[in-house]
């Protein structure tokens, strides 16, 4: 499985923010076990309640998976948590900004 | 220190006149549904409650289904409410944002505690029932109370010194409230109003109060601890509660954290009941006083601070004088992060939206699967429906975390030639559908 997030990931230089979008969307559909194609989450799509329906356990695991795979550590004393999560892109938007790795 | 909000203390003159004022306008109805977020800010709503002699209403959920059933078991009840967007169909009750950012009142020597009595009703707790309704529990303060004081007991948090208590699960769960709530004011242990939630959240709050601290928290919340390789402030003791640990998970966080990790045995209807260990062994204690009595194939729970015999929900193996062990839940309940329903309770829901003709919920990881959150799925005979359209509905009706995973529309369910509807045949399905190639345009 970890195969299939390896090969995702373009070792040549920072990839573009569609390009970490798309990533994102990978690696959400798999550490959630999704039934949803990756392909199919729209950037502006919310992630919360009506839109892809995830709930706060699942961000939690999508925070693990962001932690170890970009190093960013996300917080949620800031008014900018609702922000992240309020959709793919600003998720994506967020990590471009934050990563370390 | 009776708490610290954002790191500052909060002395217990100012919690008992905050919970003074509060009280007097409360308003004339007996039941207050305390939502407030801010664990600080709910303390300070139990005890105004308590004072005003109004109970508590503490559903683990507020679906607008919940809140509707509510407001059938307690016409009079009011919400109580320290957020703006707060959608719970009751009159609601601002929590006074001025109150806890008023001065102190000047201490004139030690702040006079009222007292309350034991046989007072202090809380309405709920677990969803088989029919649809939920089912009401009473909880006394006395059983509160002496439920805790045993607890401090056990954890080893005598009061002395005082420790700062930091919670990553909501104070209105029993677990949340028995340990991050009423602990603490009850053995002299400061609460910390906020909950943290990641793992680098959880660090900040803990680095935020002094030594010696303590943190109460979920299987969940220390995987994610565990993962982020973060350094947590020295903490003396880590409890976790609402699904067994790994023992691995135990170990390593034991180490990691140079602390000690205690987990918690408890049910909504009883409240905690037992701890143990997990690195010096798999053996639960009960809290003395307690005890099993084996009906069949059922465990109930007796004795203590528990008012009446409760069914334990779980398979349990009595294994001497006040201890057990604990061999996983009954088939029936589900047990997701915490939140607990059962099978029956959500297939109900689901079964009562106009259009399903036949619905069945299933545990989507066999029993066996050692996974830290088993979801359920459902499988759904209802023709003329769409998954999107059934999801919607059943949002306003169960808890989000309850939304199945997958949710299949089937032509008919896997019955046997009984009626039976086996899990195993309902996990196939699922799969077996899942696993379909798409089919091709």
């Amino acid at each position: 499985m970890s195969d299939n997030v390896s090969t995702l990931r373009q070792p040549a230089g920072s990839p573009g923010i569609d390009e970490l979008t798309r990533e994102l969307a990978a690696l959400i559909v798999q550490a959630l076990n999704l039934e949803v194609p990756a392909a199919d989450i729209a950037p502006d799509q919310p992630l919360y309640g009506e839109g892809l329906g995830l709930d706060s356990i699942d961000i939690l695991e999508i925070a693990l998976v962001v932690s170890k795979q970009y190093g960013v550590q996300l917080r949620a004393d800031s008014d900018e948590n609702t922000r992240i999560f309020a959709s793919l892109g600003h998720l994506a938007e967020y990590v471009n900004t934050h990563r370390t790795r | 220190m009776l708490a610290y909000r954002a790191g500052k203390p909060v002395a217990a003159g100012q919690f008992l006149a905050e919970a003074g004022r509060l009280a007097a306008s409360l308003g004339p109805g007996g039941h207050v549904l305390n939502a407030c977020a801010d664990r600080y800010r709910f303390a300070v709503g139990f005890a105004a409650s308590l004072l005003a002699g109004k109970v508590s209403l503490l559903p683990s959920t507020r679906t607008p289904e919940v809140v509707r059933q509510l407001r059938r078991f307690a016409p009079d009840a009011v919400c109580l409410t320290d957020e703006s967007d707060c959608d719970v169909e009751l009159p609601l009750i601002r929590f006074p944002e001025s109150a806890d950012q008023a001065p102190a009142p000047r201490a004139e020597g030690a702040p006079r505690v009222p007292s309350i009595e034991s046989a007072q009703r202090a809380a309405w707790v709920f677990t969803s029932g088989s029919t649809g309704a939920p089912v009401p529990h009473e909880k006394t303060f006395g059983s509160l109370i002496s439920c805790v004081r045993v607890e401090a007991t056990r954890l080893a948090l005598p009061g002395r010194p005082a420790h700062a208590i930091v919670a990553t699960v909501p104070p209105q769960h029993m677990y949340g409230l028995e340990s991050s709530v009423l602990l603490p004011l009850a053995a002299g242990h400061a609460l910390c109003a906020e909950r943290p939630f990641y793992p680098a959240d959880i660090c900040a709050m803990l680095a935020a109060v002094p030594p010696p601290r303590v943190l109460i928290t979920t299987p969940l919340h220390l995987r994610a601890l565990m993962a982020a390789e973060l350094e947590l402030p020295p903490t003396e003791l880590i409890v976790s509660a609402t699904a067994p640990l790994s023992a691995q998970l135990a170990a390593e966080v034991e180490q990691r954290c140079a602390t000690r990790l205690l987990e918690i045995y408890g049910t909504t209807e009883t409240g905690s009941i037992a701890a143990r260990r997990p690195t010096a062994g798999s053996a639960w204690r009960l809290w003395p006083g307690v005890t099993f009595e084996t009906r069949g194939a059922e465990t109930w729970a007796q004795g203590g601070h528990i008012a009446q015999p409760t069914r334990l929900l779980d398979v349990l193996e009595p294994t001497g004088a006040g201890t057990f062990l604990l061999h996983g839940r009954i088939a029936d309940l589900v047990n997701i992060a915490g939140k607990r329903s059962s099978l029956a309770y959500l297939n109900h829901q689901l079964s009562s939206i106009p259009g399903v003709v036949d619905a069945a919920f299933f545990h989507a990881d066999a029993p066996e699967a050692d996974a830290v959150v088993t979801r359920v799925g459902a499988c759904v005979v209802a023709p003329g429906l769409d998954a999107a359209g059934i999801t919607a509905e059943l949002r306003r009706r169960i808890d989000p975390v309850f939304l199945p995973r997958p949710l299949l529309l089937v032509p008919s369910l896997p019955r046997t030639s009984t009626g039976k509807l086996p899990q195993e045949a309902l996990r196939a399905l699922a799969a077996g559908q899942q696993k379909a190639p798409p089919a091709e345009a």
